[in-house]
């Protein structure tokens, strides 16, 4: 009875705890590495034994940060670009997701097939010919450079989880706009929008998070240091100095800071953007 | 009246023609030209820059480091995505403690490749923790290299990409057991089946269809990796952990062959959509 007991039910359960314990290790221990050691000092970064905690916590890497305009401006400009990419994919990709979910209309179906399969084209192939069209329109080294090129990939996301979105409110609604005889141009913007908000955010949220952390178009399309983003200023930091690794971990920290704050305090949004592409609502 | 679907559409079809369809037409006339964006007047040769692809040797190194980065990426996420997923849906733990480590799991998935490759690379470095917990346990006796040394680092890239790739696996696989209706296990268990049997016959059917698309899709994002290469190895040492994505980076904007490039860009197009085709035709089944 007692062994019985053990072997079907102490015993898993010991077993599950151990495996989450050790997941949990897996997972965060590189993180808390990183985070721990942008408060060490550089020094004490390789010091031996390894120690996950500094003995002496500093500022002093965030502070090299702050005070460096070049830094500043790689944030900057992230937050401007993927700020302006949120909001253009936002607009166009709900008009369209209207149409998707409220119309039915001829080359519909060849349409969705096209966007879906767009998220499947690997970014480099594209790479080659915007290279030529960005100098070719001379916004090479450029916000619109950047701006034009992430609407590749963050409008068939926007499209996806927006007709979602749309789908799952009722039809009677702007419907009952187009009776009263208004249009369905006023439908959208009257009815469908202000409910909505919630999709919208959490498009507006994954799109920022796909701009912010795109790394490909943003090392080949800029070109001079106030033009960079977070990514390629930390490849450049990587470059320059390949020794300071504090100010290194600092700048990945507050570069992954928006993408924590969202996490943290939308998670579901975030968890919504995260499976748009594989699990169906 | 007709019109008017076609006018919410078109600002996003304008710019899907912009910069999906010409960029495809452009890459696939710059394939078959010689020096393409370098020189003016290009000639036309034909297959000739496939040819000089396929001749390469780098290019079959990249393309079996790929494929080795990608089927292992994909298999080992799927594994561990799905051994999390069933632990964190075990009623044997605690909710609490279950709805904590869940939102601590998902943290690999929110850092973008430049940091985790940064994030890596401190922990790899050759004075760096994991040499310094391996040399004390006794499992390594020397500094190793991971990244540098061209034994090790093709496993090292992969090993860091199986880290930052579970969580996609886990969330979508947690949200589809979720969904497994309750009476299937009870039955199940009317029918004598022991826990081992409900996994295999019943978690298990039930989890596939999401298994495939979220693995397709990995597969395919996964074969296109390049930041994550580029600032770990940048393809290195030598041609080690060439893929077939940094490859293609080198011949253009290193070597500025945009044509060669080009070739190599549409070979890696034509495998992504041949993945694609597959993926959106069990999208459409389900």
């Amino acid at each position: 009875m007692t062994r019985r007991y053990l072997s079907r039910t102490v015993l898993p359960t010991v077993l599950t705890y151990v495996g989450l314990a050790i997941g949990l290790v897996f997972a965060v221990f590189p993180i808390l590495w990183m985070f721990f050691a942008s408060l060490k000092s550089n020094t004490e970064i390789f010091a031996l034994p390894p120690q996950l905690l500094p003995k002496q916590f500093t500022v002093a890497a965030y502070l090299a940060v702050f005070n460096d305009p070049t830094k500043l401006r790689f944030f900057l400009n992230s937050y401007l670009v993927a700020g302006a990419v949120a909001v253009l994919t936002v607009l166009i990709g709900t008009l369209a997701a209207y149409a998707f979910s409220r119309f039915s209309f001829r080359l519909k179906n060849a349409l969705n097939v096209f966007i879906i399969s767009t998220q499947t084209v690997p970014p480099i192939t594209l790479l080659i010919p915007y290279f030529g069209m960005v100098v070719t329109f001379g916004i090479f080294n450029t916000y619109f450079a950047l701006i034009l090129t992430y609407l590749v990939f963050t409008l068939p996301y926007a499209i996806l989880l927006m007709t979602g979105y749309l789908n799952t409110l009722p039809r009677e609604l702007d419907e009952a706009v187009l009776v009263d005889g208004g249009t369905s141009w006023s439908a959208l913007w009257r009815v469908i929008v202000p409910l909505s908000v919630p999709g919208i955010v959490a498009t507006a949220v994954y799109t920022f998070l796909l701009a912010w952390n795109e790394f490909l178009f943003a090392l080949t399309l800029t070109k001079s240091d106030d033009m960079r983003t977070v990514p390629i200023g930390i490849e450049l930091l990587m470059g320059q100095h390949a020794f300071e690794w504090n100010q290194m971990m600092a700048m990945s920290v507050l570069g992954s800071l928006p993408l924590l704050l969202i996490y943290l305090l939308a998670q579901r949004y975030f968890l919504a953007g995260m499976t748009a592409g594989s699990v169906k609502a | 009246m007709r019109l008017v679907p076609l006018a919410y559409v078109a600002p996003a079809t304008a710019l899907f023609a912009l910069l999906m369809l010409y960029p495809m037409v452009a890459v696939l006339r710059y394939s078959l030209l010689d020096r393409a964006i370098t020189k003016r007047n290009a000639a036309f040769v034909g297959l000739d820059n496939y040819q000089t692809t396929f001749d390469d040797p780098v290019f079959w190194q990249a393309t079996g480091h790929t494929l080795y980065f990608t089927v292992m990426s994909v298999v080992f996420h799927l594994l561990l995505g799905l051994a999390f997923a069933l632990m964190l849906n075990s009623e044997r733990v605690n909710p609490t403690i279950r709805s904590i480590l869940r939102v601590l799991y998902i943290l690999p998935w929110l850092f973008t490749a430049v940091i985790i490759a940064i994030i890596w690379r401190l922990l790899l470095d050759p004075e760096g923790v994991v040499n310094g917990v391996l040399m004390s346990l006794h499992i390594v006796d020397f500094k190793v290299e991971w990244f540098s040394s061209s034994s090790t680092a093709l496993h090292a890239v992969t090993f860091v990409n199986i880290w930052a790739g579970y969580p996609l696996y886990m969330v979508s696989l947690l949200a589809g057991l979720q969904g497994i209706p309750r009476d299937l296990y009870e039955a199940a268990g009317i029918d004598g089946a022991n826990p081992w049997q409900k996994f295999r016959h019943v978690t298990i059917p039930q989890l596939t269809p999401i298994m495939i698309s979220v693995a397709l899709l990995d597969f395919i994002w996964t074969m296109q990796v390049f930041a994550l290469v580029w600032m770990t190895t940048g393809g290195g040492p030598i041609y080690a952990t060439e893929m077939l994505s940094t490859y293609t980076y080198k011949l253009a904007f290193s070597r500025y062959q945009f044509s060669l490039a080009s070739a190599s860009a549409v070979l890696l197009l034509i495998l992504s959509m041949s993945v694609t085709y597959f993926y959106i035709k069990h999208q459409k089944a389900r």
